[in-house]
């Protein structure tokens, strides 16, 4: 089987998303990448250097530039005439433009795919992550999104992947980007973060959640996040929001601080590692899926712990 | 200017769900159901649209069992002008929705379409985008800020790294996020009022086009659970615990 993986970049590199993509792509056959956008001939080469992959089809063009899924999901239609799947990481630009293509192909999507079982058998998370099913596509082509966590992320150094120009489909004039509000991150990006310092709406507002939550996040060096409450409390911008509609993460230790841990939010990092979680409620379902739990006061026990780290 | 909003039926939220033991799927036997949350953003979002004077009509539209009448009577009552079931006891995937519902969209031509931007059973965030290539038509997806001006929508997008902001012509289609606004509660008078507004009553093959599923389900089994673990003391337990993981600052 020939697959497609739509390549996911941002300020020249290629987004770990993509990595996992690759990974699930390998597992169904030959893997072949997509690089669209403006001016990217250095994503192009790193590309090229993914362990395994095997063309890399560039198509450079401002209509590409914002991935607006108007425009690249034609292209991506023309380059599926000689592909057999198309894998694009589930990320929220994946998200957007996978489906499109599905349609296009009059294919239906299998979304955020957890493993391949053989080429036509994937599993994926229904009702929330609250069951797993394994489901066949009856379809001749494949249309999947790949949840980053489930897979592991192809090297970035290896591969000898061949660059091979593409014409534009050009601006299909639907769409036009305006402009973007995208937070600027000191810590590192709660995705790809080994170490997880989660608050809830336990931290009461925002200079309190950010008094409390940011000094233990910066001495383990360790990403921020936050529950669905405490985003719609205003406590966090929302693309600090863990759970089922926010980012699905795994890291090596996620430590979560004063969340209750509604279906929700477990849906989102159950599959970390090391659970730690510290709440005054020692009822909290938290604590369930916890390897680790302190039950106390948030205010005396984080800066304590913080100090003594 | 007329709004279309596609709204499912589906298990309620605050319903945990429970797999079968025949692992054929998830038990919604004498659940409770309820309209999925995402639509009933999409529903309010058309009907402030239409109380700022920027559309004249909102048409809620469903597909699935006789039931899913209650759904599009819900959306009735929070303020929708007129509803359409299409009526299966099938389960349709994404993408026989969407064939469906651009079939609805050529006799409806509304201006904009919105919808939840994914069910909560099924998780397949899929159909709005379906929708929108089979119209040939532009999508704004996720979101959080909806503009209507001179012919054209602003949609502000909650992506992976914060906010981004795209502007559509018209018509397209809008798929709503969580934080786009907040659903009303429908009153008394108007849940009775809901009850003699028009619901046209359709079954799929009105609209002559193919909803074979594509997907077999094989099994759905329960996720892997986690077991609970240790309770520490206080903070100097819990140091050490995490120094022998490797973890310090």
């Amino acid at each position: 089987m020939k697959t497609l993986v739509w390549v996911e970049h941002e300020g020249g590199a290629v987004k770990d998303a993509t990595l996992s993509a690759v990974t699930a792509a390998s597992q169904l056959g030959e893997v072949h990448l997509l690089v669209a956008g403006e001016g990217v001939g250095g994503v192009a080469d790193a590309a090229t250097r993914i362990a395994g992959v095997g063309k890399v089809h560039v198509a450079d063009d401002a209509a590409f530039g914002h991935a607006l899924a108007e425009n690249i999901a034609p292209l991506i239609v023309e380059l599926m005439g000689h592909h057999d799947a198309f894998v694009a990481p589930a990320t929220s630009n994946g998200k957007n433009i996978a489906p499109r293509v599905a349609a296009l192909l009059d294919v239906m999507q299998l979304s955020e795919i957890l493993s391949v079982e053989s080429d036509g058998t994937f599993t994926r998370p229904i009702y929330a992550g609250n069951a797993i099913a394994t489901v066949r596509s009856k379809d001749a082509r494949k249309v999947v999104t790949v949840r980053g966590t489930a897979f592991e992320k192809a090297a970035r150094d290896g591969g000898s992947g061949v660059v091979e120009a593409v014409a534009s489909t050009g601006d299909k004039g639907l769409s036009s980007f305006v402009g973007a509000e995208i937070a600027k991150l000191e810590r590192p990006e709660l995705t790809s973060a080994k170490i997880i310092v989660s608050g809830g709406r336990a931290l009461k507002d925002r200079p309190t959640f950010e008094e409390v939550i940011f000094p233990l996040a910066g001495k383990l060096g360790a990403a921020v996040g936050a529950s669905r409450a405490a985003v719609d409390a205003g406590y966090v911008p929302n693309d600090y929001q863990v759970g089922q509609t926010g980012k699905i993460v795994a890291p090596e230790v996620y430590v979560a601080v004063g969340i209750s841990g509604a279906i929700q939010h477990l849906a989102g990092m159950k599959d970390s590692k090391t659970i730690i979680a510290i709440n005054k409620d020692e009822d909290a379902p938290i604590f369930q899926v916890a390897d680790i739990g302190l039950v106390g006061d948030l205010f005396k026990i984080v800066p304590e712990l913080t100090d003594k780290l | 200017m007329k709004i279309l909003v596609p709204v499912k039926r589906v298990i309620d939220y605050n319903v945990k769900p429970r797999v079968k033991a025949d692992g054929t799927g998830v038990d919604l036997a004498n659940v409770k159901m309820s309209m999925n949350p995402f639509d009933e953003i999409a529903i309010e979002e058309a009907i402030r649209l239409k109380e700022k004077g920027v559309a004249t009509e909102v048409v809620a539209v469903s597909i699935g069992v006789a039931k899913a009448q209650e759904t599009l009577r819900t959306s009735l009552a929070m303020g929708a002008d007129r509803a359409i079931l299409i009526q299966t006891d099938e389960d349709v995937e994404p993408l026989g929705v969407a064939k469906l519902l651009a079939k609805v969209q050529e006799e409806e031509g509304a201006g904009l379409i919105i919808l939840g931007k994914q069910a909560i059973d099924d998780d397949s965030n899929q159909t709005g985008q379906m929708l929108a290539a089979l119209l040939g038509l532009p999508q704004g997806t996720f979101a959080s800020k909806v503009e209507v001006a001179d012919g054209s929508v602003s949609v502000t997008r909650e992506v992976d790294g914060g906010l981004e902001t795209v502007k559509l012509s018209l018509p397209a289609i809008i798929t709503a996020d969580l934080r786009l606004n907040e659903p009303r509660y429908a009153s008394l008078p108007n849940i009775m009022k809901a009850k003699s507004k028009p619901l046209a009553q359709k079954i799929p093959a009105d609209y002559g086009v193919d909803i074979r599923a594509r997907l077999e389900t094989l099994r759905v089994v329960e996720p892997f659970s986690r077991m609970a673990g240790v309770k520490v003391a206080d903070v100097d337990e819990l140091v050490a615990k995490l120094k022998a993981m490797g973890v310090t600052a």
